[in-house]
């Protein structure tokens, strides 16, 4: 990564949804911290930028992806993945326990933390497993790995099955003041599916995973959220019923916060026809009638943040028939286009788009980031909102498992800015070899 | 936008004929027509002294069988040999996948046996699309068989039995009973039954054996035995696999035979010229009681006879639409 930047961006349009500004201001950078902001600045000496024309946006904060390091039978590194993060403007993201070996011991902790240190595209917030192992037994060392520098605990994508250990969970994170991140699915209900059960699953044949598997699983933890205060985020929302459900705990005032994953904004159980292997993702793509209460509550505030749940994958991982096929779609290089896509859709207005990917998630994380703050270290990117192209044509993530690769899509990343440094130009990218990973 | 075709598209050349057969769904009415025509053209083969015909001479069939079958797969080696094909079994569920080989890897060492079609049955929807979207061209794909998808051929013999019997599916009702939700022929009967014109499908199982939303299908549905078998002209039993049992779907045999299995009392609201059907192999008192399978309604060793010269008509209609090259 290159030195502290010092920087003058200049003429762009500024939108920080944190405190909803949306002007067109010189920002300057210096010694990395955001130091000034005002309608037309001077610095000598500073590298200056033209922005005129680009969105300059707070670096974007990405609530779930899940890593290729250490293990995991998934595609690329924690290089190559955070370096295609870098290219789509992401400078945080918080990353899911289900490594191999899972994220219970401080060692893997280190490992990632040197690694994403080392690589310098952007700054990983770790989750640490729930449970040892992510097995569902016992706790794994909450405030050990929290010490370490997890910002969470979580069981990833498998569910903790015993209500005890759950409840145990949760009264240990309340304890310590460590926020708790569920991913609501009940595993008898959900066992062999890869499918929304519906009419598209029972066509085609596919075991389905009803939505009441999610909601009996959401509605117990937010029942175990109320008995114990712990601090509690939903992550990955999939179907109507738990939107009902969430904007229920909100209004009683439950610590509780939630996220969608951007691809159940906009496709729905259709997208499987063909089986179509590229959108097998989990929790399964439901119905057209839950992703418009999705989209209503991602624009209403029910919901908080939306993620990319990135998962890189190789290809023989979807060169499979679709139940045998791999979940999950390698999404953070089309979290922000496909999110200026649904601005463009009159889904969202631009200013909360950004804030679902920007300070939206960094409160359900707990973290000061994805904001533009004077005094604290730049995170930002500057986004040519002008440009159409094919995420194709610039694809750095090792997981080619994406359906959008040849959609023509807007939001181009020419800079980002990571914690006061350089992770992202597009124009030295475009003129440099390929480095090593 | 991701584009969302039919799921038929990939099983038909150009100018509309069939290249692959892995599914019902989508298919126009002519086409399942041909392929009745094409069978009823084919049965008298089987009573020749020489049963043989030389549409599919010099093309090599492969039957690729990633789950076991006896009589799928002997139907249809005899199919492919009356029509005087080489025909090689490859009996995956013991080798090649288990030994950590591919799909992929494991089609392209059968390409490379200049193969001319794949019979394919496999344990996953959608496997035989899968096959047929990444074979190399000319090569057809005929599905036998996929997860709780679809089982073309069983389908069609079960029309062709139906047509032979009742002479067409005009102002017909067809009941379909019991394990609807697990039953691959039961999806590929639904829609071939409502392409070719039958006035009325139903389904009939309880709640546990039926698919979420199966009307949007194009089926009534009952719970009750009595009242869906009423007025019908077919009744198609569903076979009812033992490990159902073990899964909580159902509590007993006996409660399942005592509630959804066919009986002569039970068959009595139907019409009384109408036919009992049931794709084999029987569970005898669990779906059907002997009186039925042995009694004078039942077609279903018919069922089996028609199921060759179905495959027949299957098979070289799509090594005429590979060859047409459109």
């Amino acid at each position: 990564m290159s030195k502290k930047a010092h920087l003058l961006i200049r003429k762009g349009r500024v939108i920080d949804p944190n405190n909803g500004r949306d002007e067109v201001l010189d920002l300057l950078v210096e010694n990395g911290r955001l130091t000034r902001m005002a309608a037309s600045l001077d610095a000598p000496g500073a590298q200056i930028i033209n922005a005129e024309g680009l969105l300059v946006l707070p670096g974007l904060v990405d609530s779930c992806v899940h890593l290729s390091e250490p293990g995991a039978g998934r595609s690329g590194s924690i290089t190559s993945e955070t370096r295609a993060a870098a290219s789509a403007g992401i400078t945080h993201l918080c990353s899911q326990p289900d490594t191999y070996p899972v994220v219970d011991s401080t060692a893997v902790v280190r490992l990632i933390r040197e690694r994403a240190g080392q690589a310098g595209f952007a700054k990983i917030l770790p989750l640490a497993a729930m449970t040892q192992g992510l097995e569902g037994r016992q706790l794994a060392e909450m405030v050990t790995l929290k010490e370490a520098g997890c910002i969470g605990v979580s069981n990833g994508s498998k569910p903790v099955q015993d209500t005890l250990v759950l409840k145990r969970c949760f009264e240990y994170a309340a304890t310590f003041g460590i926020p708790v991140m569920l991913r609501p699915q009940d595993e008898a209900l959900s066992v062999g599916g890869c499918a929304h059960d519906g009419a598209v699953a029972s066509r085609l044949g596919l075991i389905g995973i009803p939505a009441v598997a999610e909601t009996i699983a959401l509605s117990r933890a937010l029942l175990l959220c109320e008995a114990t205060s712990a601090r509690l985020h939903i992550q990955q929302v999939s179907c109507a019923a738990s939107v009902a459900l969430i904007r229920d705990a909100k209004l009683r005032g439950l610590a509780v916060s939630a996220d969608v994953c951007i691809h159940h904004l906009l496709l729905d159980e259709s997208a499987l026809e063909n089986y179509r292997s590229d959108c097998h993702i989990q929790p399964p793509l439901r119905s057209q009638h839950d992703r418009e209460a999705l989209l209503a509550a991602a624009a209403d505030g029910t919901i908080d943040a939306v993620c990319s749940q990135h998962i890189a994958l190789g290809t023989s991982s979807k060169q499979a028939p679709f139940p045998a096929s791999k979940a999950g779609i390698s999404g953070v290089e089309t979290l922000l286009p496909l999110m200026l896509d649904l601005v463009e859709q009159k889904a969202f207005t631009l200013m909360r788009a950004i804030e679902l990917i920007t300070s939206g998630p960094a409160h359900c994380l707990g973290r000061q980031v994805g904001h533009l703050e004077i005094g604290r270290p730049a995170s930002l990117c500057l986004v040519d909102p002008r440009v159409q192209r094919t995420p194709a044509q610039q694809w750095l993530s090792a997981g080619k498992n994406s359906p959008w690769l040849h959609t023509r899509l807007y939001g181009m990343v020419n800079l980002t800015v990571c914690e006061g440094k350089i992770s992202w130009d597009r124009e030295l990218h475009n003129n440099a070899p390929e480095p090593a990973q | 936008m991701i584009p969302s075709p039919p799921s038929a598209n990939i099983q038909l050349t150009a100018d509309g004929r069939l290249k692959h057969f892995l599914s019902i769904e989508g298919l126009p009415r002519s086409l399942l027509e041909e392929i009745l025509d094409g069978a009823a053209s084919f049965v008298g083969v089987g009573d020749r002294a020489i049963k043989k015909v030389p549409l599919l001479r010099g093309k090599t069939v492969v039957n690729l069988f990633f789950e076991a079958s006896t009589r799928t797969r002997s139907t249809f080696e005899l199919a492919a040999k009356r029509l005087s094909a080489d025909v090689l079994n490859i009996d995956i569920a013991k080798s090649a996948t288990s030994k950590g080989e591919t799909l992929m890897d494991m089609l392209w060492n059968l390409e490379a046996m200049a193969s001319d079609m794949f019979i394919v049955r496999h344990s996953d929807s959608g496997a035989p699309f899968f096959i047929a979207d990444h074979v190399t061209p000319n090569v057809a794909v005929i599905n036998a068989g996929d997860g709780r998808h679809a089982h073309p051929t069983q389908a069609m013999l079960d029309m062709y039995t139906i047509r032979h019997y009742k002479g067409g599916f005009a102002g017909l009702k067809v009941a379909i009973v019991g394990d609807v939700l697990h039953s691959r022929v039961a999806r590929s009967q639904i829609h071939a039954l409502n392409i070719l014109g039958a006035e009325e499908v139903r389904v009939i199982g309880p709640k546990t054996l039926l698919p979420k939303d199966i009307e949007s299908l194009g089926v009534t549905v009952y719970t009750d035995l009595a009242q869906g078998l009423r007025d019908v002209d077919v009744v198609i039993a569903l076979r009812l696999q033992k490990e159902r049992m073990d899964s909580a779907l159902l509590p007993s045999e006996s409660e399942f035979f005592r509630l959804y299995g066919l009986n002569n009392e039970r068959l009595k609201t139907a019409k009384a010229d109408a036919i009992v059907m049931h794709p084999g192999p029987i569970n005898r008192g669990v779906e059907i009681a002997s009186e039925v399978a042995d009694g004078p309604r039942s077609v279903i060793l018919h069922q089996v006879t028609f199921g060759i010269a179905v495959r027949m008509a299957v098979m070289s209609m799509c090594i005429s639409g590979q060859e047409s090259g459109a």
